[in-house]
């Protein structure tokens, strides 16, 4: 379609155009400006992602390298002065640990370009394929829905919350800055043109997370940090591992991952945990949980959509050096016990912005399993998983930010009925919910695949995957079902209210619920088109992954779910209504009834929570001991290894 | 066999079937309790009578969700017998139970709501062993599809009795049986008024027992796949299991459902996972 | 035939009764006299019941449960007063705070005396419930048709 060199340049847009957004929204100090250049940036990145997904359809992977040889040296430049940022704003901070991290990391990365200068090899430094032109989609076209929605929503926000500061000018020019740095992530081939983007993408997250500059969210944004900077660390000792033993031509993505296991082995291992890190995998997950006490938008855009799908993206990079090895097995167990443990903890959690953490943390262990296992069903599994995921998660989170906003609460017992009140917001909740763990919902699609992946794959260790995912998912469905009960269940009608939501964060969710319900009727598009031809191309063979009768099946049983809204209309009004049982004596309202000694009482039911055996701080504990275990496990195996 | 034949012989057949096993169920719970019982068509009796009653309810949603609980275990159903991808029928199930557990939601009553809970904890404790009988008749039969698995000439039970077992472990939920009849029981001397099915009358009442009639058809089949295609053996195996439940029920009174939930999942791990597990290594 | 007579499942409540009526009924759901061979179940909840089996002579605060199971019933319905309490007050008419019968509350359709009603009247008062409750089906069908 486009020619190369459109192409590329089309890549460098995408990476400098939000660069560009990013310093004009820091320097526009009003509102309106803001609002028009926040909307027109976000519909030309939205529309350049989706030609750049178009695109890779009808291409071959195609690689690109920069004309401009100084982009190494001021790339390099760029590490050092994010290294010093953080040197001095952890000094300031008194947080010595981040501190001798970032300093060790430097060092590390001297040391990496000085031999760079030495052996120089000649690589592509973008690329683009069809799993770029994915996350490209997801990056463009959801962040810059949730860059719109936060619009009207850090408006409310800072109505709400008058004490913090108001700094909305720098607010959105981070939000495009991570937005440039996350294409740089997707369409980087040289590794340490990644490792640069990447290291940019944590510090949006910490600037983003101590937004509110509360002593809480300062704290948070230094435990997201340190996490994500001791993961970030294993990169540049990869970088060592390539130059002092391969050569300076696997630095490239592609060259590293087509040389093979026996090559590539020990630097994707250490990269991938990386992944691990920056996708909250246990033992890092606590940084994520932390993370939501930053504004919604921040925790739709960074903690669940997309940065932490950049560690998931890695690992999936590496999926096919990961296949039938011992470290590979290690890296699905983590991502497996992760999934286990998180879905677990979230059955015990009424904060609905933990729920939806946990979840999150939850899905990217489902990924990182997939990708760990790295047979091409497998990870068929997990790019759908990502695409449903990014999606789905989004519209949750901006769903309960609207809720937040109205109800003045982020507990779901305080949504009880909220039907009534917000029938519209309701709807898209149920959708989000729904998507999350409902047949014939994407996730559900990709459940399915990963357990049809595992069964064959690396015996026994399949075998253990699979009875993980089988005691996962009957909780996932737990917690998500009574949240979907809670919301619907009517005691007293409320008066409907939904005029005070902004306009902007109404329709931004009304894109992203038909989003939702517009790609799980797409998917076999979206597999057909995208993910089998990569698959081809990375695996050189395809397993017959979803055979057309079970695609028959699923559009039956997305019939059967839209037949639903007539009869919801047929059956509303066709009983007599009564009160509900209450032993015969209710009094006055209907949520009420008389108590022993004639006292009247209030019905008041709450969900189960189970404390005792899902509370938060026994599991973590247990996960975040055996999360230790297996990455000190792994990296013992990484470095025996390379010892052998 | 079509199918689509055999879809829609599901469906028409399912509640004859279903009816007389309930029946006699009913009669045989009485017979062992030194009476003499209703008679063998009293389920039918029992759903026919709820349509000839003018519904109440709390709201008129209930009979929304009860509609498409139905019309989802109906459409399970025939996707099961018309030899689909179990693992696709197990999730299209807990679907299904979900909007059962959302009808009982919504009437914000004390009970249904407690019922609603409690029929999520049975979800919670029975789907892992589900997902792994499903997982060891694949390891036995090399394929995912029941038409596939219904015809295997051997005994899959022989290569999966832990698996087994786990299963008719419970099938003892799934049945809403003593003792691990948490959500609703069919006797009334339990607590809890009717649990999840506290404020559902008339036609929605009679769905959900049609439902369950239905999914009771499906159970068994599931037991079915245990046996191959050795039909003799396929029914005496149904009818010692049920018989074996009906005891259970009458001897046992109900747990509390933390005993009920961890039980099912220790019995899952060590039977059902244990099984699997044995099987990936040899 | 009507499959309302086949399947009539109860609800029993105890409206100040001194519990002698109660036993009775209760005995007659045991095997000694088996009532669900006729498809007589005890349900606990009125939205699920038929019959509306009521003991004893109705206090102030029982008339509010009285009339809220009443009407939490779906139709077509029938009431049957157990023990001579139920039906007029019984030994107990002319205190003050019993409201002298279940009729005084809701319509009565079956009165079954006696102190305490015996198993077999129970039994006998249920039969007869069961031809009126075919008679208010019918009326309420045709009733329904007529409208229609």
């Amino acid at each position: 379609m486009l020619s190369n060199d459109t192409y590329m340049e089309l890549l460098i847009f995408l990476i400098l155009f939000p660069l560009l957004m990013a310093g004009l929204l820091t320097l526009i100090q009003g509102e309106n400006f803001r609002r028009a250049a926040v909307i027109s940036g976000a519909v030309l990145v939205g529309i350049a992602s989706l030609i750049t997904l178009a695109d890779s359809i009808t291409t071959q992977a195609v690689y690109h390298s920069v004309p401009v040889d100084m982009i190494g040296i001021l790339i390099f430049i760029g590490d050092i002065l994010i290294s010093g940022y953080i040197i001095f704003v952890s000094l300031k901070a008194r947080q010595y640990l981040v501190t001798s991290i970032t300093t060790l990391q430097l060092i590390l990365l001297c040391a990496v370009e000085y031999l760079a200068l030495a052996d120089h090899a000649h690589i592509p430094e973008l690329f683009s394929d069809e799993l770029s032109g994915i996350m490209a989609a997801i990056i463009g076209v959801i962040g810059g829905l949730i860059c719109v929605y936060a619009l009207g929503y850090m408006r409310e926000y800072h109505a709400e919350h008058p004490d913090r500061p108001d700094k909305r000018p720098r607010f959105f020019g981070i939000m495009f800055l991570f937005l440039s740095a996350m294409f740089g992530v997707v369409f980087s081939n040289n590794l340490l043109w990644l490792f640069f983007f990447w290291e940019i993408t944590t510090l949006c997250s910490f600037l983003l997370i101590r937004y509110p500059e509360t002593d809480e969210a300062v704290k948070n944004a230094f435990r997201a940090l340190l996490f994500n900077l001791v993961g970030g660390a294993c990169i540049p000792v990869a970088f060592l591992v390539i130059f002092l033993g391969q050569g300076s031509q696997y630095i490239g993505l592609h060259e590293l991952v087509t040389a093979g296991p026996g090559i590539a082995l020990i630097p994707a291992g250490l990269i991938a945990i990386a992944g691990l890190a920056k996708s909250a995998q246990f033992p890092f997950s606590s940084w994520l949980v932390g993370a939501m006490v930053a504004p919604t938008p921040v925790s739709a855009l960074l903690h669940s959509s997309t940065m932490v799908k950049a560690g998931v993206y890695i690992i999936a990079r590496f999926a096919p050096v990961f296949e039938g090895q011992i470290v590979g097995i290690l890296i699905a167990l983590i991502g497996g016990i992760t999934f286990l443990a998180a879905s677990a903890i979230a059955i015990s959690q009424s904060n609905a912005k933990k729920v939806l953490a946990y979840s999150t943390i939850a899905n990217l262990g489902l990924i990182v399993a997939c990708c760990g296992v790295g047979t091409a069903e497998a990870l068929w599994a997990a790019i759908l998983l990502i695409v449903f995921h990014a999606i789905a998660k989004s519209l949750l989170f901006l769903s309960v930010g609207t809720v937040e906003h109205q109800i003045h609460s982020r507990d779901i017992e305080d949504m009880n009925g909220l039907v009534t009140k917000m029938p519209r917001i309701t709807m898209m909740i149920l959708i989000g919910i729904a998507g999350m763990f409902l047949a014939p919902f994407g996730m559900l699609i990709s459940k399915w695949a990963s357990l049809h992946a595992f069964v064959e794959s690396v015996p026994p260790y399949g075998i253990l995957l699979v009875i993980i995912i089988a005691y996962g998912s009957g909780i996932t469905a737990f917690f998500w079902a009574k949240w979907m009960g809670k919301l619907i269940a009517v005691g007293e009608p409320q008066t409907k209210d939904e005029s005070h939501i902004p306009r902007s964060e109404k329709n931004i969710l009304y894109i992203l619920s038909a989003l939702t319900i517009g790609v799980c009727f797409g998917f076999p598009i979206i597999s057909w088109y995208l993910i089998e031809p990569w698959l081809l191309t990375m695996y050189q063979s395809v397993t017959d992954l979803i055979s057309l009768s079970n695609i028959e099946i699923m559009f039956m049983m997305l019939f059967l779910v839209l037949i639903m809204p007539f009869s919801l209309a047929r059956f509303t009004h066709s009983a007599r209504r009564v009160p509900r049982y209450l032993c015969g004596i209710p009094e006055g309202r209907s949520t009420a009834f008389m108590g022993s000694c004639g006292i009247n009482r209030e019905i008041a039911l709450s969900n189960y929570y189970l404390e005792r055996i899902f509370g938060e701080e026994r599991l973590s504990r247990i996960s975040v001991g055996m999360g230790i275990f297996l990455i000190v496990l792994l990296l013992n195996i990484l470095i025996i290894g390379g010892g052998l | 066999m079509d199918p689509f034949i055999a879809a829609a012989l599901f469906i028409i057949l399912a509640p004859v079937v279903g009816i007389l096993i309930t029946g006699l169920d009913r009669i045989l719970t009485a017979r062992m309790q030194g009476r003499v019982g209703p008679p063998v068509l009293q389920p039918w009796y029992d759903i026919r009578k709820l349509f000839q009653k003018k519904q109440v309810a709390v709201w008129g949603a209930q009979s929304f969700f009860i509609f498409c609980y139905l019309i989802f275990i109906i459409f399970t159903g025939a996707l099961f017998f018309a030899g689909g991808d179990i693992l696709l029928v197990i999730f299209a199930f807990t679907l299904g139970h979900v909007f059962l557990v959302l009808g009982a939601y919504v009437s914000y009553s004390p009970y249904a709501h407690i019922g609603a809970e409690r029929e999520l904890i049975q979800l919670m404790a029975v789907e892992p062993m589900i997902i792994i009988a499903a997982i060891g008749l694949y390891q036995v039969n090399g394929s995912f599809l029941i038409g596939d698995m219904a015809n295997h000439p051997g005994l899959p039970i022989l290569l999966l009795p832990g698996v087994f077992l786990g299963f008719i472990y419970i099938l003892t939920f799934k049945l809403r049986k003593s003792p691990f009849d948490l959500a609703t029981s069919h006797h009334a001397h339990q607590e809890l008024v009717k649990g999840s099915t506290t404020e559902f009358s008339g036609w929605t009442l009679a769905m959900v027992e049609l439902a369950h009639i239905y999914e009771l058809v499906v159970m068994l089949g599931f037991i079915w796949l245990f046996f191959g295609d050795n039909l003799i053996l396929c029914v005496a195996a149904i009818a010692i299991i049920m018989i074996l439940e009906i005891l259970v029920d009458n001897c046992t009174s109900r747990v509390r459902w933390q005993d009920a939930m961890t039980s099912a999942w220790f019995v899952t791990l060590v039977a059902g996972a244990g099984n699997i597990f044995a099987l990936s290594i040899m | 035939m009507s499959y309302l007579q086949k399947s009539p499942w109860i609800i029993h409540y105890d409206a100040s009764s001194c519990n002698g009526c109660d036993i009775e009924v209760l005995a007659c759901l045991t095997p000694l006299y088996d009532v669900e061979r006729f498809g007589i179940l005890n349900t606990g909840n009125p939205k699920h019941a038929d019959i509306f089996v009521i003991t004893g002579g109705v206090n102030e605060i029982n008339k509010e449960v009285v009339l809220n199971i009443y009407e939490q019933m779906p139709h077509p319905k029938v009431v049957v007063a157990v023990g001579i309490c139920a039906c007029s007050g019984g030994v107990f008419r002319e205190c003050y705070n019993i409201s002298g019968g279940v009729a005084t509350v809701i319509p009565v359709d079956v009165y079954v005396p006696g102190c305490a009603a015996r198993p077999e009247s129970i039994i006998d008062g249920i039969v007869q419930a069961l031809g009126i409750l075919e008679q208010k089906r019918s009326a309420m069908k045709a009733g329904a048709e007529g409208v229609a």
